[in-house]
């Protein structure tokens, strides 16, 4: 096996990617190679561990096991269990969910140690929390549900983690800290606890600090409350670290993360009169750089980037982006499959990527009239629109994401399969999350949608297509080819094999 | 799959109608398949609609989306001057229709459990598809009687096309817990209505001034036009406070 300079193992050789290099040569570091059609092997498949938080991290526990042992059939599976956000931090050592249930699950990636090679890359259980409850709302009779929204970290400036996390109406900042030692030898109490009588103590002494067994322990340490009357749909962390902003179906607030009895509000769209309501924001997000600059997105298909100098209220964008319709296509569910789900500006920030209900586009900040990339999800729906509409698929919120070097995009699609684009060489490939291909290790096999006609072997045709199994929340490692794909309430974590 | 965009149940009717559609249809585009597959739609969006109205946290960007839907399809019956346009095979059931509608108002919610619409609701999902809001039966949209264009000889579909929906509703809360029936017809306050409830309003009020049929449902009293219909909407109006016991 050959070893590159950066110290990862690879085996085997890869024959689907165009650019896999020859066995000999170094191979390029994962993050630098497009993997539109890369090997991808299964890492490891995580559920939702309601039960491994009740067990304590000092136990000498093998986590893969506590993965393994709870390996609930399907009909175990709660609603509250549903995964409803994925997100790595910055580093990619952490991975968080959100569910259903109100619950964030940390994941942390195992550490590389010589005795266990293969265990690198996996990862397990780091932190469980509740981050929100179900709440009601007395003067409107409303349930305000628990599920988690978005999750979105904190870049990492102390030895700790932070991350904020939303459901409809509430953000939440917590505090993600590691404890290893434990104070010991205090004066007023003794080991166990307990109050020692005063009268006792004769001399003091100074309380040493000892290792403890680690534990992780989660803090909330801000609540943004009651700033929102419609649901939240997006937060995203400003670039000055210091201020991050909460959306709405009407109203885009910003906050300071010290201050939480007060937000600004930066976007307001209700109009004044309710009735005329035709547009609603969908998604939203800081400009990766520049801390004065943020897009948003509507439900017409319609990205507004505005500019926070310009007017404390960014009620006139500085750009619009808007495809013009394209009238061959045109039906009664056009607005709809126009609707934006997701605005994800790139790494680099030069460029923003859309997701409507058929397609994935890329934008050019610099040109507001029209993509230039637009790349088919599964334009095998366009003649099914009206089942779709009927049975609400049509409404689903598919997100998407950027891998590390902004080369390849990813989305999901119905029947837990997801979909990667490359962007250099524009091939794409069609892969599969599902409990029947997930033998650890083995390579994924590329899917494919037979449209009509004749089905091959492999093909699965449009109509047997499970409406039920949308993969909508997908994340990508900033930096190495490593994504993380939620189906329900199970966890994918895929790996790219170079070779 | 065949092209179709619409639910297999509506080539079925599209077959049996399609002649007597036609005829009232003179010097429309509007090919009678496709008007009956629109009509489909709009119902369907309807109903859509009133269930969003009537769940607990309503989704603002669905809901719009729904709404914006209903008013595209009205705007081209409007152009196409269809919007006026009667099926025939209301006409024979109106005298029952008519006793029905004055029934509901005497009765309660969950006496309206026993009675279904007749006609079928025909099973148009395709294998695979998540089970979901059962296909809507190509009935008579549900129609204000407000409007002034078809007062003259609608009042009859209108309650045909009310009984219908109402039918919708009332299947639609049998199915959920007798506590969100509750929850549901329990005094709201009003700004849950300014807020949350635009779509029972904003439909109706487009330029072309026609009523929604989503207004009957509210209870945003808004006084009906001088009109024949007047009593029509008197009953309706009534029937709106029975629902939300205002």
């Amino acid at each position: 096996m050959a070893r590159n300079h950066a110290g990862q193992f690879y085996s085997g050789f890869n024959r689907l990617g165009p650019w896999c290099s020859p066995s000999g040569s170094p191979a390029p570091l994962s993050c630098e190679t497009g993997c539109g059609e890369g090997s991808w092997i299964l890492v490891c498949r995580l559920l939702v561990p309601t039960q491994v938080s009740l067990l304590s991290m000092e136990e000498d526990i093998d986590t893969r096991k506590i993965n393994n042992s709870f390996l609930r059939d399907h009909s175990y599976a709660t609603e509250a269990d549903i995964i409803s956000t994925v997100e790595f931090n910055h580093t990619g050592e952490l991975l968080a969910t959100g569910d259903k249930g109100g619950r964030v699950v940390i994941f942390q990636r195992e550490q590389e140690s010589k005795n266990q090679v293969h265990r690198r890359g996996e990862y397990n259980v780091y932190s469980t929390f509740q981050s929100h409850e179900p709440e009601f709302d007395y003067l409107k009779s409303l349930e305000i549900e628990e599920k988690i929204n978005k999750i979105r970290w904190l870049p990492q400036q102390n030895a700790a983690y932070f991350l904020l996390s939303t459901n409809d109406k509430t953000v939440k900042l917590w505090k993600v800290s590691e404890r290893d030692k434990r104070p010991e030898g205090y004066n007023l109490k003794d080991e166990e606890g307990r109050l020692r009588d005063p009268a006792t103590i004769t001399t003091l002494r100074v309380p040493v600090l000892r290792p403890m067994d680690l534990m992780v322990e989660a803090t909330p340490r801000r609540v943004f409350a009651n700033a929102h009357t419609y649901h939240i749909n997006s937060i995203s962390v400003n670039s000055d670290y210091e201020t991050y902003m909460s959306a709405d179906d009407l109203r885009i607030n910003l906050w300071n993360f010290e201050i939480t009895n007060q937000s600004f509000n930066i976007v307001d769209i209700k109009p004044a009169n309710m009735e005329e309501l035709t547009e609603v924001i969908t998604a939203a997000e800081f400009h990766p750089h520049h801390c004065n600059s943020f897009v948003y997105s509507s439900s017409k298909g319609t990205i507004r980037l505005c500019d926070m100098r310009a007017s404390a209220l960014c009620d006139r964008h500085s750009k619009f982006f808007e495809e013009p319709e394209d009238p061959s296509n045109r039906s009664f569910f056009s607005e709809i499959i126009s609707s934006i789900s997701d605005v994800k500006f790139s790494h680099s920030g030069r460029y923003i990527m859309t997701r409507d209900y058929l397609t994935v586009k890329v934008w050019d900040l610099n040109m507001e009239n029209r993509p230039i990339e637009t790349y088919q999800v599964h334009d095998y729906l366009r003649s099914k629109l009206c089942s779709l509409y009927e049975n609400d698929c049509i409404f689903d919120k598919f997100e998407c994401v950027w891998n590390g070097s902004d080369s390849v995009i990813m989305t999901g699609s119905y029947n837990n399969f997801f979909r990667m684009f490359d962007r250099n060489t524009k091939r794409d490939v069609t892969l599969e999350a599902s409990r029947e291909n997930s033998k650890p290790r083995a390579i994924l096999k590329p899917r494919k949608v037979c449209v009509g006609g004749k089905r091959r072997k492999d093909e699965i045709s449009v109509d047997s297509l499970d409406f039920s199994k949308k993969i909508l929340h997908t994340a990508w490692h900033p930096s190495e080819n490593i994504i993380a794909v939620a189906a329900t309430n199970n966890l994918y974590i895929f790996q790219d094999k170079v070779n | 799959m065949e092209g179709t965009m619409f639910a297999r149940g509506l080539k079925r009717k599209s077959a049996e109608d399609g002649e007597d559609v036609e005829g009232g249809l003179a010097g429309t585009q509007a090919t009678p398949s496709y008007s009956l597959q629109r009509q489909s739609l709009l119902d369907m969006s309807l109903v859509k609609l009133q269930l969003c109205h009537m769940l607990v946290e309503p989704n603002l960007c669905r809901s719009v989306l729904i709404a914006n839907t209903v008013r595209q399809i009205q705007e081209e019956m409007t152009q196409d001057g269809t919007w006026r346009v009667l099926a025939p095979q209301a006409a024979g059931r109106a005298p029952l229709d008519r006793l029905v509608s004055t029934e509901i108002l005497c009765r309660s919610v969950r006496e309206q459990e026993g009675e279904r619409p007749a006609a079928d609701v025909g099973d148009g999902r395709t294998p695979g598809l998540v089970p979901g809001l059962s296909a809507v039966p190509s009935a008579q949209a549900l129609r204000s009687p407000q409007s002034s264009l078809w007062e003259v000889d609608s009042s009859r579909e209108n309650r045909g096309g009310f009984q219908k929906s109402l039918d919708q509703i009332f299947e639609t809360l049998e199915s959920k817990t007798p506590g969100s029936v509750e929850e549901l017809f329990s005094d709201v306050d009003s700004s849950y209505y300014d807020l949350d409830a635009v779509l029972t309003g904003m439909v109706g009020s487009t330029q072309s001034g026609h009523g929604s049929g989503l207004q009957a449902f509210t209870a945003v009293a808004t006084p009906p036009p001088g009109s024949s219909c007047r009593s029509d909407l008197g009953e309706l109006d009534h029937a709106v406070e029975i629902l939300v016991e205002t």
